[in-house]
C-alpha cells in the first residue's frame, strides 16, 4: 500500500511538473497595459475603446486569416514570439489625470506590462505618458489628438493618428473649397471644451486660420461637464456666425444639440471635431437633431465581406450592437501597430519594441484606417495620417462627402438640424 | 435691454428652478435629522432612469414617469433609512458621511452595471416642444420643472408648517428624546422624512430628464450644484432653497453670457463665498 502510494505520489507529481513545463511553454503571454475612461463622464467612449481592443485580441490571440494584410492576424498568437498570445490589463483613468497617471505607474511597476496604449483624453495621454517615458516603457496611442503629446521630446511615445493640425488643415481646405462653391464661410466660430483637447486643437485650427486669411470671429470656451450651455449658445445667437466648429466630449455635445433645438438656433453650417460627434450614444440620443453636421472621420466600416466589414461584426458582440466608430477605430489601430512591433521585434524587452516601432512602415492595406501609411518620425508622430469630412445626412450614419475621390455623396447646405 | 439679454436671464431662471427642484429633497433631510446626503445626486439619477424605464417600457412621458419615480425613490428613501441612516447616525460624524458617499458610489455602480455607460436621453418631444413669448424661447420641458419645484416647495413648505404630520416631524428635529416624551415615534417621522425627501428627488430626476442627458455619473454633474444651492439657501429651508437656486441660475446665465463660460463657476463661487463669509447660515437659515 505505501509503495503505491508513494509511486502514485511521484507519478502525480511527475504529470505535474511535464503540464506545468508545457503550459509554461503555451501560455507565454505579451502583457500589455490599457488606460481608457472606464467610468466617470467619458465612460461610454472609454468602454467603447475597451470593446475595440477587445476586438482586437481576440483576432490576434486567435487568428483570423481572413482579414487580408492586416498584420498579426493570420495565425493565432505572435509568430515572432514562438506563438505567444497577447493579454491586455484595463485600467480606469476615471476621467482624471492623476488617476490616469497613477494607473500608468501601477501598470508599469505592478502588472508588470511592456508596453502602454490610451488614454483617451489628451490631458490624460499627457500624464501616463511622462510615467512611460520616465520607466522606458513603449507608449502607443491611437487616438488623442493635442498637438504638444509628440511635441515633447519623448523617446518612447508614438501616436499613430492624425492630430489637430492635420484636422485643422482638412477644415480649412474644405470650407476654401465650399466658399469656391458659393457658401459663406467668412464668419467662423469656435465653440470648445476647456480641457488639454478642446484648447489646444482650437489653438491649432485659430492660427492656422488666421494664417490664411480667415480669422476665427467668435471663441467661446466652456467646461465639459457643465450643468447649463443656453449662454452659449445666446452668444451664438447674437453674432450670427456663418460656420460653427463644435470641440466637444459627448454629455456637453448632447447638451448643445439640445440647446440649440429649445433656443431654436441653426447656423448655416455646423462642423463637429469628432470625439462627442462621433460617440455612437450621442447618435442614438440626439442625432435626428443634428442632421447636417459635418464631421472628421478616417474611418468606414466598408462593403460586406471587407476586413473593415468583418472586424466590425466582431466587434458589436463586444460593444452590445453598437458600430465601430472612428474614436474606437483609431484606438484599436494604434493597439495594432503595437503588437506587430512587438511581433517583429520577437521579444518582450521595452528597447526592442521600441526599435522595432521606430521601423514600423505600414502600407494602407495593412491598416484598418483610411491612412496613407504608419510610419513614425522622430518625435514619434505618424507623418502618414490622413482624414476626410463626412457628414450626418440622415441623423443616424456619416457618409463621406470631401474630398471628391473619397466621397459617397455630396455635401448638403444649408445644417438641417432637427 | 436687448431681447437676448431677457432670454438670458429667463433661461437662467428655468434653470435655477430646476436646481431649486433638485435641491428641496437634500435640504428637507438636512433639516430634519442633520444628515447631509451625499447620495442626493445619485437619487436624481435614478429618477432620471425611472422615467426613461417609464418612457421605453410603457411609451409615456414625464406625467406617469414622474410620480412613478417618486413613489420609487420614496420607497428607496424608507429601505435606506432602516437599512443604514439609522444605524450611522449612532456613529460619528464621519460614519454618517461616509455612509451615504458609499450609497452614492453603490447606486451609480449598480446603475452602471444594468444599463451600462452609454448616454440616454428621451426624445425631444416628450414634452411639447418650445413656447414663443414676444420672441422669448420658453422650453416647455423647463418651464414644466419650473413650475413643478415652485409647488413642490410651496407644498413642502405648506406640509412643515401647517400641518400635525409636519410638527410631528419638526418636534423630532428639533429634540427626539422630548418628541418621543409626547408621543411621537422619531423612527416612524424619519422614516417618513427619508421617503418625502427621496420621493421630491426622484420627481426632480424624472423631470429633469425630459432635458437634460441620462448617465450614470449625472449625479457627480448635478450634486455639487445642490450643495451650493442648499447651503446658500440655508441648511434645512426649503424656500430658500428656492431663492437659491433661482439666485444661482440667473447669475451663471448673465455671468457666462457677459463674461464667458469658462468664468461662470468663478463668479458664482466667489459671491457665494463673500456671501457666506457675511451671513454664514445662508439666506433663509437659522443659527
Amino acid at each position: 500500500m505505501k509503495l503505491k502510494h508513494i509511486v502514485g505520489l511521484l507519478s502525480a507529481v511527475a504529470m505535474s511538473a511535464v503540464i506545468a513545463g508545457s503550459a509554461s511553454a503555451q501560455d507565454k503571454t505579451v502583457k500589455i497595459g490599457a488606460i481608457f475612461p472606464l467610468s466617470g463622464n467619458a465612460a461610454s467612449a472609454g468602454v467603447h475603446a475597451k470593446a475595440a481592443i477587445e476586438t482586437a485580441v481576440e483576432i490576434i490571440n486567435n487568428g483570423n486569416p481572413a482579414l487580408g494584410n492586416l498584420p498579426v492576424t493570420k495565425n493565432a498568437g505572435l509568430k515572432g514570439l514562438g506563438g505567444a498570445k497577447v493579454e491586455v490589463v484595463f485600467a480606469d483613468n476615471q476621467g482624471s489625470p492623476a488617476t490616469g497617471q497613477n494607473q500608468a505607474l501601477r501598470l508599469i511597476t505592478e502588472e508588470k506590462v511592456v508596453a502602454l496604449t490610451g488614454a483617451y483624453q489628451s490631458g490624460i495621454t499627457l500624464t501616463a505618458s511622462a510615467i512611460a517615458e520616465k520607466y522606458a516603457i513603449p507608449y502607443v496611442n491611437g487616438e488623442s489628438v493635442a498637438a504638444n503629446l509628440t511635441e515633447r521630446g519623448f523617446k518612447w511615445f508614438f501616436r499613430t493618428t492624425p492630430v489637430a493640425g492635420d484636422f485643422a488643415k482638412i477644415y480649412l481646405d474644405f470650407l476654401k473649397e465650399m466658399k469656391a462653391g458659393g457658401q459663406k464661410v467668412d464668419n467662423v466660430a469656435l465653440v470648445h471644451e476647456n480641457t488639454e483637447y478642446g484648447t489646444s486643437v482650437a489653438n491649432v485650427i485659430t492660427a492656422l486660420f488666421k494664417e490664411n486669411g480667415l480669422p476665427i470671429a467668435q471663441d467661446i470656451a466652456y467646461s465639459a461637464n457643465t450643468t447649463d450651455v443656453q449662454s452659449q449658445v445666446l452668444q451664438l445667437k447674437d453674432k450670427k456666425p456663418d460656420v460653427v466648429i463644435m470641440i466637444s466630449y459627448t454629455s456637453d455635445a448632447i447638451l448643445y444639440a439640445k440647446t440649440f433645438q429649445a433656443l431654436d438656433y441653426k447656423p448655416p453650417m455646423m462642423i463637429a471635431d469628432n470625439a462627442g460627434y462621433s460617440d455612437p450614444s450621442t447618435l442614438k440620443a440626439v442625432g435626428k437633431s443634428i442632421q447636417g453636421i459635418f464631421n472628421r472621420s478616417s474611418f468606414a466600416i466598408g462593403a460586406a465581406g471587407t476586413p473593415t466589414y468583418l472586424i466590425n461584426e466582431i466587434y458589436k458582440k463586444k460593444s452590445g450592437g453598437d458600430d465601430l466608430d472612428d474614436t474606437a477605430a483609431r484606438q484599436m489601430q494604434g493597439f495594432f501597430v503595437l503588437v506587430d512591433a512587438i511581433d517583429r521585434a520577437g521579444s518582450t524587452e521595452p528597447a526592442k519594441i521600441q526599435a522595432a516601432l521606430k521601423a514600423t512602415d505600414l502600407k494602407p492595406d495593412q491598416l484598418i484606417m483610411g491612412y496613407k501609411g504608419v510610419k513614425f518620425d522622430e518625435k514619434g508622430q505618424n507623418v502618414l495620417a490622413a482624414g476626410l469630412v463626412i457628414q450626418l445626412q440622415d441623423g443616424e450614419n456619416y457618409v463621406p462627402v470631401w474630398p471628391k475621390q473619397l466621397a459617397k455623396t455630396a455635401p448638403v447646405f444649408p445644417y438641417k438640424g432637427w | 435691454m436687448s431681447s437676448i439679454l431677457v432670454q438670458v436671464i429667463v433661461g437662467g431662471l428655468l434653470l435655477g428652478a430646476v436646481y431649486a427642484l433638485f435641491s428641496s429633497g437634500l435640504t428637507l433631510i438636512w433639516g430634519m435629522m442633520n444628515i447631509v446626503n451625499f447620495a442626493h445626486g445619485d437619487f436624481v439619477m435614478l429618477g432620471m432612469y425611472v422615467a426613461f424605464v417609464v418612457w421605453t417600457v410603457l411609451g409615456v412621458g414625464p406625467f406617469v414617469g414622474a410620480p412613478v419615480a417618486a413613489l420609487v425613490l420614496a420607497t428607496l428613501g424608507i429601505i435606506v433609512y432602516f437599512g443604514l441612516i439609522r444605524s450611522v447616525m449612532k456613529g460619528p460624524m464621519l460614519a454618517q458621511i461616509l455612509g451615504t458617499f458609499g450609497l452614492a458610489l453603490l447606486l451609480r455602480y449598480s446603475v452602471f452595471w444594468g444599463f451600462g455607460a452609454n448616454f440616454l436621453t428621451l426624445p425631444a418631444d416628450v414634452v411639447g416642444g418650445t413656447y414663443d413669448v414676444l420672441g422669448i424661447k420658453l422650453q416647455a420641458s423647463r418651464l414644466l420643472a419650473g413650475v413643478v419645484a415652485l409647488l413642490v416647495t410651496l407644498g413642502l413648505h405648506l406640509l412643515l408648517t401647517r400641518t400635525s404630520l409636519g410638527s410631528k416631524m419638526l418636534a423630532v428635529a428639533e429634540d427626539a428624546t422630548a418628541a418621543q416624551l409626547m408621543g411621537i415615534r422619531p423612527d416612524g417621522m424619519q422614516a417618513i422624512a427619508w421617503a418625502i425627501a427621496a420621493g421630491a428627488t426622484g420627481l426632480a430626476g424624472a423631470l429633469i430628464a425630459t432635458f437634460f442627458y441620462i448617465s450614470p455619473t449625472v449625479g457627480e454633474t448635478l450634486g455639487i450644484v445642490a450643495f451650493v444651492t442648499v447651503s446658500l439657501g440655508g441648511f434645512g429651508s426649503v424656500p430658500g432653497a428656492l431663492m437659491a437656486g433661482l439666485l444661482i441660475g440667473v447669475i451663471e446665465s448673465v455671468s457666462a453670457y457677459w463674461i464667458g463660460a469658462v468664468y461662470k463657476d468663478i463668479v458664482v463661487y466667489t459671491l457665494f463665498l463673500c456671501f457666506l463669509w457675511f451671513r454664514p447660515q445662508g439666506l433663509m437659515g437659522k443659527m
